[in-house]
């Protein structure tokens, strides 16, 4: 392979900031994973170590105007969307300071300034939600923004998954469906629950263009992206891809991890998206050791600063428990009116 | 209505309030917020070109097109959820949900979604969406299309849940709800449609968190919603002809509940009877009742009575469905054995 031939010839500095991008996710969740054995997060904790490809090659190609929905393995996403280590590590630690105030933990990050809708928990449930953000956006005039809905291949055979692709493509919202398979929906692999594995075979029997790309691969998922992108912010209308993948952790912290064959697992950890394109750099000269070293160490850094803020944060008050439930209304008037023409005080005084 | 001589109130009254159906009433309310709110628009199953089941939304897709009046193809949960995503993004959706039997494909984006996020989000995201839909028996439509599940949706904290009674609260209720930060649902129930009362048509939002007195009364209070007010109205015209003085509260609000209105009606009265469309077991009648008892016990001459519906799925035929709900002489014969006169 010659460099100049490589997709990797230009962009030098986008391609460093990918690789980052993916050691900070990485070197964040792997310090939660260790957090858990402390007993310092609790809750269910889903790591999404593996998939950083996916996470890091579609954030990088968002404006600060687009909308994200995630899943309940979004540390990663959040994190990339630009809400800080701290607040995210914060929530986990069920400080005040999280970025939902301790009532979401690891499965409902939120932030509302980075247009950050979640944190969903519900499989499934969050995808007609991006089908009415993309409405907004459309019916509003916020040309060129576009609503970016991930999820896992196990929604695909939720009620909600169809409901939403048909009103999207019936309405061409600009939303961008990012499925991450990685095969497993917990414990069910794809082949063993649906009928139809080919992913974007579904999606476009709705009549979204979709198609499927190596989610492994970040030059991949950020070429495929860019491309989707385009249309979708031109008006093309809602968008599906799905990237191929795989999750090296079991499931959640719960997950005993019984139901994979460890060769399966060993034979997808060569392909992990950091080390593959981290020597990719390297040999193509766009990145040294010592970049790649500085890296994780940048990360390391990031990740213990954000652990000891959480760990010195304080916890809400007990008497804020009640808040949040509902947000104060402007209260209107009361009016009394009796629909009858006379009363019993009229009858017997 | 610019004079406001004591004399001359009730006539003014007689002759300026109009009258109007419910469904007239919540149309004119859809109308007003569609004219005057560009971020407001209506969707749900056949609310364009057919006019809404219930016909309420009839003319408003010919005034206001098909965005603004949209409809939506049989997908309770997406277009329940797409309504929540364009709160979120700045609208302000008015959902119609045929009936509360179909709600129930629609229950996860509510309770999991709509009720949560606010909470969720530590106070960032809250969900300005308006659900309307029908409740109730009556019409002979037997299991899946009549049931009265609102009770249901009051148990759920994030939730406002509202039942207008009269053609007033059913054109004023809906701009309070609009102008409200949180997801607001609004039931009305299917056989108040095409009754009429008077509505000020320049009266203006009012308030959905409190309950009325439709009728003062000082023998009894019977609590009432939705389908049920009137039949409690014409049941308190009964007993005042056989000397009972019932007073009779419309709750207006399923949640919250007020209970401020009740409890001070019961000072006056010392005796409640609770009417619920809904089933008794772990209905509303019984928070009702276990709310009251806590507050007013011992100012208790009887023990909170409840009249609901019988524990079945709701049946077809006429005189099966009829002894299934709540009815006027049933309300009679409870207020009786409430008060021991008989
Ligand atoms: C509606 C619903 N059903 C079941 C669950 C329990 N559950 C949580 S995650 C999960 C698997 C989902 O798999 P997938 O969508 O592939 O995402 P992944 O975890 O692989 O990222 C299940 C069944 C849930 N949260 N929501
Ligand atoms: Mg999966």
């Amino acid at each position: 392979m010659t460099i100049s031939s490589s997709p990797l010839a230009t962009d030098h500095d986008l391609w460093r900031s990918l690789l980052g991008d993916m050691i900070r996710v990485r070197v964040f969740e792997e310090r939660c994973a260790e957090l858990y054995g402390e007993s310092k997060i609790r809750g269910f904790l889903h790591l999404y170590i593996g998939e950083e490809a996916i996470a890091s090659g579609v954030m990088s190609c968002l404006r600060p105007d687009d909308a994200v929905l995630a899943t309940y393995r979004e540390h990663g996403h959040a994190l990339l969307r630009g809400v800080s280590a701290e607040s995210i590590m914060s929530e986990m630690f069920g400080k005040a300071t999280g970025c939902s105030g301790g009532r979401g933990g690891s499965m409902h990050l939120f932030d509302a300034a980075t247009r950050f809708f979640g944190g969903n928990a519900i499989v499934g449930g969050h995808l007609p939600v991006a089908v009415g953000l993309g409405l907004a956006d459309q019916v509003l005039g916020r040309s060129g923004a576009v609503t970016v809905c991930f999820f896992g291949e196990g929604a695909v055979a939720e009620g909600e998954f169809h409901e939403a692709m048909n009103l999207a493509a019936l309405w061409n919202v600009p939303v961008l469906f990012c499925c991450e398979n990685n095969r497993y929906a917990m414990g069910t692999s794809l082949r063993s629950s649906e009928s139809q594995i080919d992913l974007a075979l579904k999606a476009a029997s709705y009549a979204i263009p979709a198609w499927s790309v190596d989610g492994m691969d970040i030059v991949e998922v950020h070429r495929a992206t860019t491309k989707a992108l385009a249309s979708v912010r031109a008006d093309g209308g809602p968008m599906f891809i799905e990237f191929q993948t795989y999750r090296f952790r079991a499931h959640s912290m719960f997950d005993p991890d019984l139901y994979r064959d460890p060769a399966e697992v060993e034979h997808w950890k060569l392909r992990d998206p950091i080390a593959t394109f981290a020597r990719r750099l390297v040999d193509e000269q766009i990145v040294t050791d010592a970049d790649i070293e500085e890296m994780w160490e940048r990360a390391r850094a990031e990740t213990e600063a954000a652990v000891a803020a959480a760990e010195a944060a304080p916890i809400e008050p007990i008497d804020t428990l009640l808040d949040h439930v509902t947000r104060d209304a402007e209260p209107a008037p009361h009016i009394e009116r009796s629909p009858e023409t006379t009363t019993d005080d009229e009858v017997w005084p | 209505m610019s004079s406001l001589d004591a004399d001359t109130d009730e006539r003014i009254d007689a002759e300026v309030v109009p009258s109007m159906t419910y469904r007239e009433a919540m149309r004119e309310a859809l109308r007003d917020a569609l004219a005057t709110d560009d971020r407001v628009f209506i969707m749900g199953e056949d609310v364009a070109d057919y006019g809404g089941t219930y016909a309420v939304t009839k003319g408003l897709y010919e005034e206001f097109g098909r965005d603004r009046v949209r409809n939506t193809p049989l997908s309770e949960s997406g277009f329940v959820g797409a309504g929540i995503g364009a709160a979120l993004g700045g609208l302000r959706p008015i959902v119609e949900i045929m009936t509360v039997n179909f709600s129930l494909l629609a229950l996860d984006q509510v309770v999991n979604t709509a009720a949560t996020l606010l909470h969720m989000s530590g106070g960032q995201l809250n969900v300005p969406l308006v659900i309307r839909t029908t409740t109730g028996a009556g019409r002979q439509l037997a299991a899946q299309h009549s049931h009265s599940l609102e009770g249901w949706f009051a148990h759920v904290p994030g939730l406002k849940v509202v039942a207008p009674a009269t053609p007033e609260d059913a054109r004023w209720m809906l701009p309070t709800a609009l102008a409200d930060p949180n997801p607001v649902i609004i039931f009305e129930h299917a056989t108040l449609y095409n009754e009429s009362g008077p509505v000020d048509p320049v009266l203006g939002p009012v308030d959905i968190d409190r309950a009325a007195v439709r009728r003062h009364g000082s023998d009894l209070t019977i609590v009432a919603s939705a389908g049920m007010v009137s039949k409690a109205l014409a049941a308190a015209d009964l007993l005042s002809a056989a000397g009972m003085s019932a007073e009779v509260i419309d709750l207006r609000s399923l949640r919250p509940l007020d209970f401020d209105t009740m409890a001070a009606s019961l000072a006056r009265t010392s005796r409640a009877l609770v009417v619920d469309e809904g089933w008794r077991t772990g209905g509303l009648s019984a928070e009702i009742s276990a709310g009251l008892t806590e507050r007013c016990f011992w100012s208790l001459d009887a023990p909170i009575a409840r009249l609901a519906s019988a524990e079945v799925p709701i049946p077809y035929a006429k005189h099966l469905e009829t002894a299934a709900i709540p009815q006027i002489e049933d309300i009679v014969a409870a207020a009786h054995d409430l008060v021991g006169d008989r």
